[in-house]
C-alpha cells in the first residue's frame, strides 16, 4: 500500500489537510446551489396541483434527506472512535452533530412553510412529523451530553452510544410513509422511474450535491476548531503559525 | 413575467420565501459561527502560548 491511511487519520496531519481541503468543497457548494435554485425557479415549471408552493420542495427534501444522512455518517464515526479508540472519528461525530441538527430543523420548518398551504396545518403528529422532531432531539442531546462531561474521552463514549442506539429512528422515519398511514406523501422520486418533471428533478438533485459540499467544507471547518481545543497542550498546536503570530 | 409576480408566487409567496429565507439564515449564522469557534481557539491558545514563555 502506497498511502499510509492512518497518518491522515491522525489529528496532526488531519488539521493541514482540511484546510487545504475546504475551498474545494466549499466554492462548488455556492455555485451549485446557485445553478440549483436557478433551474428551480426559472425553469421548472408552475405544479398543476400545488401552483407555486411546491418550489419549497427543493430545498425541504435535500435538507431532509441530508438530515438523515448525517445522523448515519456521525454514528459511524462515534461508533469508530468508541471500537478503535481514534481520536480524530470522534471528532468527526462532533463536528458534524450541529450541522445535522440544523439540517433537522430545516426540513422541519420548510415542512411546516409547506404543510400550511396544502394541508391547513403547520404541523401534525404524524409518524414522518414525528419521527423527523426525534431526530432533531437525538442530535441536540449527543451535543447537549458532551457539553455535560468534562472528560473529552468520557464524553466521546457516552455520547457515541446515544448516537448509535438513536440511529434506529433514521430507518423509522424513511419507511414511516410505508409503515403507517400518514398525512406526508410518499417519495416521489422511486428506482422505477418518477413522475416528476425533468427540471424539478435536476434542480433537487443539484440542491442536494451543493448541501453534501457545503456538509463537507463546514465540518471540515469546524474539526479543525475541535482539533485545537483538544489538542491544545501539544507542540505541534503551540508551533503552528496561526497560533504563534 | 415580471418581479413582483415572480415574489408573489402566486399568492404562496410568504410561504416560499419563508423556507429560503430561514434556510439561508441558518447557512449563514453556522458559518459565522464556525469562524467565531476558530477565533476563540486561536485566541486560547495564543494566551497559553504567552503564559508559557513568560
Amino acid at each position: 500500500m502506497a498511502i499510509n491511511w492512518f497518518k491522515y487519520s491522525a489529528p496532526t496531519t488531519f488539521y493541514g489537510l482540511a484546510g487545504k481541503l475546504i475551498p474545494f468543497f466549499a466554492w462548488p457548494a455556492a455555485i451549485l446551489f446557485a445553478v440549483g435554485l436557478y433551474i428551480g425557479f426559472f425553469v421548472a415549471p408552475t405544479d398543476a396541483v400545488q401552483s407555486e408552493a411546491y418550489r419549497i420542495m427543493f430545498i425541504h427534501v435535500p435538507a431532509s434527506i441530508l438530515s438523515m444522512f448525517i445522523y448515519l455518517i456521525m454514528a459511524g464515526y462515534a461508533a469508530l472512535g468508541l471500537i478503535f479508540k481514534t481520536r480524530l472519528s470522534s471528532m468527526m461525530a462532533s463536528a458534524l452533530a450541529p450541522t445535522g441538527a440544523l439540517f433537522a430543523f430545516i426540513s422541519l420548518w420548510t415542512g411546516a412553510l409547506w404543510g400550511k398551504p396544502m394541508w391547513g396545518a403547520w404541523w401534525v403528529w404524524d409518524a414522518r412529523l414525528t419521527s423527523e422532531l426525534i431526530l432533531l432531539f437525538l442530535y441536540l442531546g449527543f451535543i447537549a451530553l458532551q457539553a455535560s462531561i468534562e472528560d473529552p474521552r468520557r464524553a466521546d463514549r457516552a455520547s457515541a452510544l446515544l448516537a448509535i442506539v438513536g440511529s434506529v429512528n433514521v430507518p423509522i422515519i424513511y419507511y414511516s410513509v410505508q409503515w403507517w398511514n400518514t398525512l406526508h406523501q410518499g417519495s416521489s422520486i422511486k428506482f422505477s422511474g418518477t413522475s416528476m418533471h425533468v427540471a424539478m428533478q435536476q434542480s433537487m438533485f443539484t440542491v442536494l450535491v451543493a448541501c453534501w459540499l457545503y456538509v463537507i467544507a463546514v465540518a471540515l471547518a469546524r474539526v479543525r476548531s475541535i482539533i485545537l481545543e483538544r489538542e491544545s497542550n501539544t507542540q505541534w498546536v503551540k508551533e503552528l503559525a496561526e497560533v504563534k503570530k | 413575467m415580471n418581479w413582483s409576480e415572480f415574489f408573489a408566487m402566486n399568492g404562496y409567496g410568504f410561504y416560499v420565501w419563508g423556507s429560503y429565507g430561514v434556510a439561508l439564515l441558518v447557512f449563514v449564522v453556522e458559518i459565522l459561527m464556525v469562524r467565531h469557534r476558530r477565533t476563540l481557539a486561536l485566541r486560547q491558545l495564543r494566551l497559553l502560548n504567552e503564559s508559557g514563555e513568560v
